[in-house]
């Protein structure tokens, strides 16, 4: 049977990449060549997951140089050689080897105004939203984000200005803006608009190109821009 | 800067954007077809001095160039010389180099 030969990374010291030789096998994950070498090589190795299908978002890594979830990552798919390369997501602070540390990931949601708030109290009927209507289409991939972080970690926006909100965070708030039981629009269009948000979207399209769900944050930060526009030109921002 | 600063700048350079192609396609085919004979100073002056149509054209283009540069080069400040605040006095000043400049060079073909 052949091997592959993993490089983790190892946060142990300054940090350093630690080799593994590991069995290959037939429709193998990423995150099961991970766990492979916790359970039988090195038990002090952490890493990040949950569900293992794809829904919960937290085993992204950095995969031979590209972000990626990793439960539903054929190491095939990504791996021409037997060579492999595992390192935590660019542009995340690093809690330990392949764990980063999501905190300002999810404060960005909140910054960009991500938090729902409707009218309808729970004595209220539930809200009947039409499955063609425009709001609804306009945000109808946007909605399945799962947070894995991976368009974060792979915008240079997000390197260079550590302020930036960010691919899901704007993305979030998109989905909010288009929400017809929404209360604060305004606010959130206020929130996106700016240095930090919106306005530094290179359109670039590195998040789209990357993201496992195969949604378009970058279609719905150019949404935000056109609203937030929209919304200066009738003076109500 | 407010919500709103941001979001009208952000249309400016939208707007100056598409005039700016506009003009640049305008300034590449003219020059394509003035060159065809070889190109002089007095074939220049003759079809730029005196002429209204021309003048209004370089000042859309100079105007369009002097919104545009500055708002691309304050992202570029702040994206990769991490400038902070002081970036919107030196592009604003620079801004204003372009429309002088401009400007100038329009006046010295038309008068
Ligand atoms: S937009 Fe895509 S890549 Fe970004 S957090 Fe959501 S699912 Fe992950
Ligand atoms: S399109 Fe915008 S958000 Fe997406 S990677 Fe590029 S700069 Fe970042
Ligand atoms: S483990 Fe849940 S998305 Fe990969």
């Amino acid at each position: 049977m052949s091997k592959l030969k993993v490089s983790v990374w190892r946060s142990a010291g300054s940090g350093a990449q630690e080799y593994f030789d590991v069995p290959r096998k037939e429709n193998q994950t990423i995150l099961d060549v991970v766990t492979y070498i916790q359970r039988n090589l090195d038990p002090t190795l952490s890493y990040r997951y949950a569900c293992r299908v794809g829904m919960c978002g937290s085993c992204a890594m950095s995969v031979n140089g590209k972000a990626r979830w990793t439960c539903r990552t054929h190491v095939d798919k990504v791996c021409d050689s037997d060579a492999l390369d595992l390192r935590p997501l660019e542009n995340f602070p690093v809690v330990k080897d392949l764990v980063c540390d999501m905190q300002t990931f999810f404060d960005k949601q909140k910054k960009a105004g991500g938090a729902f708030l409707g009218a309808h109290t729970r004595e209220d009927s539930v809200a009947l939203i039409k499955p063609d209507s425009s709001g609804r289409m306009a945000v109808d991939e946007a909605i399945e984000c799962i947070g894995c972080g991976v368009c974060y970690a792979s915008c240079d926006v997000v390197k260079w200005k550590p302020d930036y909100l960010g691919p899901a965070a704007l993305n979030r708030t998109w989905t909010l803006v288009k929400d017809e039981r929404d209360t604060r629009r305004l606010d959130r269009l206020r929130a996106v608009s700016g240095d930090a948000g919106c306005h530094s979207c290179h359109s670039q399209m590195s998040c789209t190109q990357r993201c496992p769900k195969l949604l378009s944050p970058t279609h719905s930060i150019s949404g935000l821009k056109r609203e937030v526009s929209r919304a200066a030109l009738k003076g109500e921002l | 800067m407010s919500p709103r600063h941001s979001a009208f700048l952000w249309l400016a350079q939208r707007v100056s954007a598409l005039v700016l192609a506009f003009c640049v396609l305008v300034h590449l085919i003219t020059m394509i077809i003035v060159v065809q004979g070889g190109l002089t100073a007095a074939e220049i002056l003759a079809r730029t001095q005196g002429s209204i149509p021309w003048l209004l054209f370089y000042s859309l283009f100079v105007i369009a160039v002097a919104i545009h540069a500055p708002i691309g080069l304050r992202h570029i400040a702040r994206e990769h010389l991490k400038l902070g605040s002081g970036v919107e006095v030196i592009v604003s000043l620079f801004g204003l180099l372009l429309l002088i400049l401009g400007s100038r060079a329009i006046w010295g073909v038309f008068s």
